[in-house]
């Protein structure tokens, strides 16, 4: 048996989160290994640690049986490893012909091009892997899965015998999965090897071979396709028990708050959304990544505003169409990438706190310096906020800290919804679990509180009820305390499989 | 004292240029040479507060220069026609207010990018004044010059008003929830609109404010001679966002003081009379005002690239 690619014992940290923990993986000739594993397993650590982007902390890399040290982007492009993401990293304005021709030709800068041959090659590439798409068409023209079928083009042009697809599938109708399940069979039959990632389970039993599950940055397994059953597969992609280290919940819910009906958004992808939440109450919004959450949340916050379906806040039918009528009608939403967008890191924390209530805080035009800094030290304080002071630029704060920040600007406005997305994505055990402590007590409080969130265990341990969306829209409604098999089962779409 | 480093560096500098002076050169200390070229320094602080504004809010405006010789013209032209003159000091405000507003209405209403609206703008509106006016000079009524007072009360009004506009600027971009808007859009527009501001209508309204201080700036030099030159104003964008630059206003928005614009413009306006009075050939002034640029393009470059590491 030939093994084109062994990875053994591999890790590889950031900071102080371990993304792998010592990942063993393997792909022979001619085989399609689908990997598979929830948000944050290690996936996408995996992948770019083959393809040379990562470098391993530890452990070895063996590709065609011979060790290799010190993988570079190149260096894995020349030994025949190509990786063709979702999102295709093709130049828009340029054609078919070139795009293949950039990746393909390794001549130098004033080496003359001959175009004949380039468009020729591109026609065959393309042609061997069944696709009707001319070599003289802008990339900028071509639809999504044509333009990974010229990144798939690529690879085979540049002879990959590794070929890594990330979740090749997400935008491609029945149609062009069929064309593209085609391409990998015949790649495999070529001899081949195929790293196939996706969230859809019926899929990996159409296509793979053998699958590997990673959970928490460790490999939990490789299964032949054949011994595997779906229920098998959520089983141990869940695996932990939920720990018990959540607080809680004090409150019980009060009127409902927040109630949509059919809420759509074409643009951002959010498809007839019905959903109440009410005072008191935590309702976290489970899915996986792409499932339309965080597009969900924008579009009630009026950044993509709603194109039709109705919002109710408190019984009233409203329109929201900007943040600032967001804020108006009492809804506050904490971004999910703090960094960019919800703190200004080089204005101190008391600025950035002020940043959403000017009009009530400074009657008038005037800033008041004194109200802004006893506001701050108030949240300061309330939240623990380790800083030296109301004075203390946003950027010097630790990343859990920065999240409280983010937190108190949106208390400050006194909503009446707060919605929370990834609120503790980043952030260190120690201040992930005072913000857990925070919720529950703006819950108690009164708040009626949406929580996105890609961790499992904190959706289950953290809400009064779990909304699980799917391609834009909530696909089931599940108890607090539910089962962490069901919520994935319904967030992969195999309801009656976890049954 | 870290965080104002920029400008404290640019203090410093026309400091040890001021000292440098009176050792080497105590002649240049003369009052009236000082005057008059604080004087013809007056308008082009007002246009560099209102460049400092844009650039803080991530923008530029290049068309300055056509906005303040259209000013100029209308302004010149209300005078002789008989009107008061702080009718036609109002009127010229008005005129540069539209121009900054049809600028504003392009990049903040149809979000196109800041450089190539004003570029477009500075050569339509030069070219439209040169085919109406065919660079004919306007001659101004007696008792527009200096307002109509003696010279040197003339030149102290127009130095002082100067003043007065900077310190309440100053003031307003620290003091006022508008001034912190700026700088909130400026250093990251999609955070400012998570937070409820609306970055377009800030954007709009700085360059609405922008031509209404070029618009006074304009009348601020017309009042010094009898005449308006058609073609004033030209290279005027290049001599404020030069200033302002120098001042440590970070090019990339967000960040800067207005104090420090004044510093930027004084040291630039003194380097030629300096050169002047230590005896060094003149064309060494520009070279001398391109080095002192790169070298506040350099100190930026550092400090952001210090950040992000």
């Amino acid at each position: 048996m030939k093994f084109l690619l062994q990875l053994s014992a591999v890790t590889k940290s950031f900071g102080a989160v371990r993304a792998l923990k010592g990942v063993s993986f393997d792909l022979q000739a001619g085989e399609v290994h689908a990997l598979l594993g929830e948000n944050g397993a290690g996936k996408s650590t995996l992948i770019k640690v083959i393809t040379g982007a990562h470098q391993p902390d530890g452990g070895s890399i063996a590709i065609n049986g011979e060790r290799v040290t010190h993988l570079t982007p190149a260096s894995a492009h020349k030994l025949g490893i190509a990786c063709i993401y979702q999102q295709p990293a093709l130049f828009p304005d340029l054609t078919v012909a070139e795009n293949i021709g950039l990746r393909l030709e390794s001549a130098g800068a004033f080496h003359r091009v001959n175009w004949a041959a380039r468009t020729k090659r591109a026609l065959e590439l393309l042609q061997r892997i069944g696709a009707d798409i001319s070599p003289d068409a802008e990339v900028r023209s071509l639809s999504m899965p044509e333009q990974q079928l010229v990144e798939i083009a690529c690879a085979i042009g540049a002879g990959a015998r590794i070929v890594i697809m990330d979740e090749p599938t997400a935008s491609l109708t029945q149609k062009e999965q069929h064309l593209l399940f085609a391409v990998v069979k015949d790649l495999r039959a070529n001899g081949v090897g195929v790293i196939y990632i996706s969230h859809r389970l019926e899929e990996i039993f159409a296509l793979a071979d053998r699958v590997t599950v990673l959970r928490d940055g460790e490999s939990i397994g490789t299964h032949r396709v054949e011994e595997m059953n779906e229920a098998l597969l959520i089983k141990l992609m869940v695996g932990r028990e939920v720990a018990a280290i959540y607080p809680p919940s004090e409150s019980t819910p009060g009127n409902v708050v927040l109630s949509l009906k059919n809420l759509s958004c074409a643009a951002g992808g959010v498809n007839q959304v019905n959903l109440e939440v009410r005072a008191g109450e935590i309702v976290g919004l489970a899915g996986l990544v792409g499932a339309g959450r965080t597009e969900l949340a924008r579009t009630l916050f009026g950044i993509t505003p709603a194109d039709f379906g109705e919002i109710y806040l408190s019984g009233q039918c409203v329109r929201i169409s900007s943040p600032a009528e967001a804020v108006a009608h009492g809804i506050a939403y904490v971004p999910e990438d703090r960094r960019r967008h919800g703190v200004i890191l080089e204005m101190p924390i008391a600025h950035n706190m002020t940043m959403a209530i000017h009009q009530r805080i400074f009657p008038g035009a005037w800033l008041r310096f004194g109200a802004e800094k006893t506001l701050a030290l108030d949240y300061i304080r309330d939240l623990a906020i380790k800083a030296y002071g109301p004075g203390a630029p946003g950027g010097s704060l630790s990343g859990g800290n920065q999240q409280k920040v983010s937190l108190a600007r949106w208390l400050a406005t006194k909503p009446k919804l707060l919605i929370l997305d990834e609120p503790t994505q980043g952030v260190d055990v120690g201040a992930k679990s005072e913000i857990h402590k925070i919720i529950r007590r703006l819950a108690k409080e009164g708040l009626a509180v949406l929580m996105i969130s890609s961790d499992l265990p904190e959706v289950l341990g953290m809400s009064d009820r779990i909304a699980v969306m799917r391609e834009g829209t909530i696909v089931s409604e599940l108890p607090g305390k539910s089962d962490a098999h069901e919520v994935m089962a319904a967030a992969l779409g195999q309801t009656e499989a976890a049954k | 004292m870290k965080r104002y480093f920029r400008e404290i560096s640019v203090a410093g500098a026309l400091v040890v240029l001021l000292l440098a002076l009176a050792i080497f050169a105590p002649a240049f200390y003369q009052p009236q040479p000082l005057i008059s070229l604080l004087t013809r320094e007056a308008p082009t602080l007002v246009v560099a507060c209102g460049m400092a504004l844009v650039i803080i809010s991530r923008q530029i405006d290049i068309s300055v220069g056509s906005q303040f010789a259209v000013c100029s013209v209308s302004g010149g032209l209300l005078a002789a026609q008989g009107w008061p003159l702080p009718l036609a000091c109002l009127a010229s405000i008005v005129v540069g207010g539209l121009m900054g507003a049809f600028n504003g209405w392009l990049i903040a209403g149809l979000r196109l990018p800041s450089i190539v609206v004003t570029l477009a703008t500075m050569v339509t509106w030069r070219e439209a004044l040169r085919w109406l006016r065919q660079g004919q000079f306007v001659n101004l009524p007696d008792g527009t010059q200096w307002f109509g007072l003696s010279q040197s009360a003339g030149q102290w009004t127009l130095i002082v008003a100067a003043l007065i506009i900077l310190i309440a600027l100053a003031f307003s971009m620290k003091h006022l929830a508008a001034g912190r808007f700026v700088y909130a859009v400026g250093t990251d527009a999609e955070a400012a609109r998570l937070a409820g501001i609306r970055p377009q209508l800030t954007t709009f309204a700085v360059f609405v404010f922008m031509g209404a201080l070029v618009g006074l700036a304009a009348m601020m030099n017309v009042v010094q001679s009898p005449q308006v030159d058609p073609k004033s104003g030209f290279g005027l964008e290049l001599k404020v966002i030069a200033a302002v630059v120098v001042g440590g206003v970070a090019i990339s928005g967000g960040r800067g003081k207005l104090w420090g614009v004044f510093a930027g413009l004084l040291l630039l306006a003194c380097i030629s009379p300096a050169l002047t009075h230590l005896h060094i050939e003149a064309y060494w002034e520009k070279a001398i005002q391109g080095a002192i640029i790169l070298l506040a393009v350099v100190a930026d470059g550092l400090r952001t690239r210090k950040q992000t590491n």
